[in-house]
């Protein structure tokens, strides 16, 4: 850390520091995660490492849910942003950009037939809430179905499509606008939708924050048949599964799904700078030439951030990279099924599309043993918040085969150290 | 294309080559001949392509140097094995090839896409991916060369990316690709500066430096043939092989019934007047003008200005001293051979010595003689790697024309400050693994009959990333089964038109 920096952020000691995390930032989020055994402050970080501040390396497979699909302060994308700082900040909102323009041109060109507007967000909550206010508008209907235990983020409209325990706590939760229906059932789907007042269907397209369950085969586009039938929009939340992380760039399409609206955020940033997407067809983007004074945001589109997007999305659809992720999907394959075979009784299922994986394991709280052995053994992933049986494990998706083989070794052990933990009863 | 993305190359290279050197004997077998009859099917089409593109050489003849490359490579080696263990219970050893990982082959403008097709036959001989990083002048040639024959190994079986080509190749980009890690062998043909920064690169490297070849023929030999193979060879491809004759040494007493079946043979002797001339022209500055590479006889002299038989092939330029300030006692990659005539073959070595003096040590020599003394003494002491006897340089050295490998990458060895001194041979790119025994007698050596470590690929490697829950284990087929089924077909559709 060079010695201005130390001066604005450095603290005596790690203790100091988590005092004062809890005195004047969340006191119970820093208690949780001493709880759980994952005491981690990251200091630097680069590629798919972080390092503790007191200099524990981790192997990320976290990844802030795909921020860092590129890995930590990728080299390309930092040279883009530092570059793009010497003549450009935020920018201004209201006006025509070359950044935003040239981002809207590239995603438009990225993405499935029909979507051929973008509007800008800063943060992947408000791109969910404006893809929501566009089918309304788009629509004249009011209501919104989802799934239930999906994740589309803790804004005002986004939370209310969520899991209730992040709507309840902040009386944000209106069940009569808001539907949400079972995962993966057609019929409960199709229930929601058959009074025609919907105004779209919100899916991810495998939901992250539930543990990935998978869509069955066929099932989403079953639901974009229903939307229409129904005259609903469908909006693909591609926020985790997007950018190459199943081995095509947006997951949607290997649904054969063409949804009337798609979101992205987290790894479009480049993990540098914030900036959340969001692609829509005319039809759905119509409030754009009624009035588009429609939806304001300061930092929504950022010409920095969308530097860093432009610079990302050039890198993952290097074809080169989508050959890569084919080959690390397999290394886990693999790897993964050989370690189930092991603990057949305690590592009960694997759930994978492509990088998107969540590990399955036979107790309620399993995924936090194995989060804290991982953490013990040098590997940092995420337990699924809406089920905790389920860890969430996405290596990046330019890993290195060393990396990749290091992680499952790594994976194994902590995998066994955590059964013995859960029959212990203790984490 | 820039160095973030030749860095993308290498590492989809080093997944690859992970999944390449796993592979067994006959998958091996099976891309090597696809890619051998894929890059054969278009031999003309490529050597018509190199010429237009480079303006350097003859069509026909790069025609029969893109078959030699390619179905001509697959046939020499189709006997040999890179892949088996190899068991010798006398030694107690067996020795377990280990390819080199990621080949980066550099390939020069004068032999384009036969060298494109060489190195990489190669590599996958020895289940070595590779990427390949052509001279500017060739760009276009190469790359779609690189892509038959990578869509051909892939259909066979090869894994994804087992042949990458630099669509826009530039200095910063070839120095990116040579200094990463990952690149476990450069195989650098080309210009004393891209070899010698192939060896500086931190990596191993094999390097091939220039070459100027003397032939010398004394006054036993059969000046008949020799005037033949000599101007047959001058003029193969227009000189552009670096095996190629650059400086004639002829002993005194034989020089005059030589330059007549010379001539016979559609050499035309310039007068000094002339050669001077030609001197200029080809050395403006002291430096040979790459305007004249690959450039027929005909068109040379009408350059400068000279009159020549409408069946010239080679222009003979005599000039008296091998020494640096003479022009023409350099390499000239053009139909252009310097003539000296010596009293004696033993001057004539002498004269050998001083061609490779200015350059093309370690390289190559010619002489036509069939007196095994003479052509023992000069072997000796010309500091070459080979000496092609009774044949002409260009594909004698080259191995077409003798029974060294067949090569475009001539290793100069020492001599030529490189490391390896032999034709470039499928060997240079494997290395064994050897698990030894203790020698000790009362420890037996274990049954390794048959015990082979490699497998053949279950399908398209990688496979394409199914969802789980969509894999179906009772032998049935998934949607995206059936589209990478699919996709396999028509892959192979194509590569049946690519073989005609």
């Amino acid at each position: 850390m060079t010695e201005d920096l130390r001066d604005l952020i450095a603290f005596a000691s790690k203790q100091e520091m988590l005092a004062k995390s809890k005195e004047f930032w969340n006191p119970d989020k820093t208690q949780f995660w001493i709880d759980s055994g994952v005491p981690l402050v990251i200091d630097r970080r680069e590629g798919y490492y972080i390092h503790d501040v007191e200099g524990k390396r981790l192997i990320d497979v976290h990844l802030n849910g795909g921020t860092y699909n590129l890995g930590h302060r990728n080299p390309e994308v930092v040279a883009a942003v530092t570059q793009a700082m010497q003549r450009f900040d935020i920018g201004n909102h209201h006006f025509p950009s070359l950044a935003r323009t040239a981002l809207a041109e590239k995603l438009v060109q990225s993405a499935p037939p029909g979507l051929t507007k973008v509007m800008y967000g800063s943060g992947g909550g408000e791109a969910i809430d404006i893809a929501l206010k566009s089918a309304r508008h788009a629509t004249g209907k009011r209501r919104i179905i989802s799934v239930i235990k999906a994740y589309h983020g803790h804004t005002g409209l986004a939370v209310a499509t969520g899991d209730e325990r992040f709507a309840t706590l902040f009386l944000a939760d209106r069940p009569d606008e808001f539907t949400h229906v079972p995962f993966n059932d057609t019929g409960a789907m199709e229930a929601a939708l058959r009074a025609a007042d919907a105004a779209a269907v919100i899916m991810e397209t495998i939901p992250a924050t539930y543990g990935f369950p998978l869509p069955r085969p066929g099932y989403l586009a079953e639901v974009k048949k229903l939307c229409e039938r129904y005259g609903a929009l469908y909006i693909a939340d591609e926020v985790q599964t997007g950018l190459m992380r199943t081995g095509e760039l947006w997951a949607i399409t290997k649904h054969r799904v063409t949804p009337d609206i798609l979101v992205s955020s987290k790894g479009i940033s480049g993990g540098m700078y914030p900036v959340s997407v969001v692609l829509a067809s005319d039809a759905a983007a119509q409030w754009l030439t009624e009035d588009g004074f429609g939806h304001i945001s300061s930092f929504g589109g950022a010409e920095l951030g969308c530097v860093a997007a432009l610079k990302t999305l050039e890198i993952t659809t290097r074809p080169e990279v989508r050959s890569m992720v084919h080959y690390i999907a397999e290394l886990f394959t693999g790897g993964l099924a050989r370690i189930r075979s092991r603990y057949p009784d305690w590592f009960t299922g694997i759930r994978q599309d492509g990088l998107v994986m969540g590990l399955e394991f036979a107790h309620p709280q399993g995924a936090k043993f194995v989060m804290k052995r991982l953490y013990e053994n040098g590997v940092w992933a995420i337990f699924s918040t809406l089920d905790p049986r389920v860890l969430q494990y996405k290596p990046g998706i330019l890993l290195a085969p060393a990396l990749g083989e290091e992680l499952l070794e790594r994976t194994e052990v902590a995998i066994g150290q955590a059964r013995d933990d859960a029959a212990r009863g203790r984490r | 294309m820039n160095e973030d993305r030749a860095r993308t190359m290498l590492q989809r290279a080093e997944w690859a080559a992970r999944a390449f050197a796993g592979y067994d004997k006959q998958t091996v077998d099976r891309i090597v001949r696809a890619a051998a009859d894929a890059a054969a099917a278009k031999a003309r089409e490529y050597a018509e392509w190199a010429v237009r593109e480079t303006g350097f050489g003859v069509v026909e003849h790069k025609v029969v140097k893109n078959l030699a490359c390619s179905t001509g490579i697959a046939d020499h080696y189709a006997a040999d094995d890179y892949v088996t263990p190899k068991i010798d219970p006398e030694a107690k050893i067996v020795e377990i090839p280990r390819p080199a990982g990621i080949v980066l082959a550099l390939t020069p403008s004068t032999n384009p896409v036969a060298t494109v097709l060489f190195k990489t036959l190669l590599a996958l001989m020895t289940r070595n991916v590779v990427v390949l990083s052509p001279h500017p002048l060739a760009r276009e040639c190469c790359a779609d060369a690189a892509r038959t024959i990578a869509v051909a190994a892939v259909s066979a079986g090869a894994p994804d990316g087992v042949i990458q080509v630099v669509d826009e190749p530039s200095v910063p980009l070839i120095n990116a690709l040579m200094t990463d890690e990952r690149t476990s062998v450069i195989v650098a043909t080309g210009g004393v500066p891209v070899v010698r920064a192939a060896y500086s690169s931190g990596n191993p490297a094999i390097g091939v430096g220039p070459g100027n070849v003397p032939v010398l023929v004394d006054a036993t030999a059969d000046l008949a043939k020799a005037a033949k193979r000599i101007v047959d060879s001058k003029s193969f491809d227009n000189s552009v092989l670096c095996t190629n004759e650059s400086v004639l040494i002829v002993e005194e007493s034989a020089a005059t019934a030589l330059l007549r079946h010379l001539e016979s043979n559609g050499a035309y002797p310039l007068t000094p007047a002339d050669r001077d001339k030609i001197a200029a022209m080809l050395f403006p500055d002291g430096r040979f003008d790459i305007r004249f590479v690959g450039k027929d006889a005909s068109w040379i002299a009408g350059e400068a200005g000279i009159r020549v038989p409408a069946r010239t092939r080679v222009l003979l330029a005599p000039f008296d001293l091998v020494v640096p300030e003479e022009p023409l006692a350099h390499e000239k990659l053009c139909p252009v051979l310097g003539l000296v005539r010596v009293p004696s073959a033993r001057r004539g070595i002498a004269a050998a010595r001083a061609v490779l003096r200015l350059a093309g040590r370690g390289h190559s020599a010619a002489i036509h003689s069939t007196d095994p003394a003479t052509i023992m003494e000069y072997a000796a002491a010309a500091e070459v790697l080979r000496v092609a006897v009774n044949a002409g340089a260009s594909l004698g050295s080259a191995g077409l024309e003798t029974n060294l490998a067949p090569s475009m990458t001539i290793g100069t060895g020492f001599f030529g400050r490189s490391s390896v001194a032999e034709n470039l041979h499928p060997r240079h790119l494997v290395q064994w693994t050897r698990l030894a025994y203790n020698a000790d007698p009362a420890e037996a050596f274990g049954d390794f009959r048959g015990a082979v470590p490699w497998r053949a690929p279950a399908g398209a490697v990688p496979p394409y990333p199914v969802a789980s829950n969509a894999v179906i284990t009772d032998g049935g087929s998934t949607p995206e089964d059936l589209r990478d089924q699919i996709r396999r077909m028509v892959i192979e559709e194509l590569a049946g038109i690519l073989h005609g």
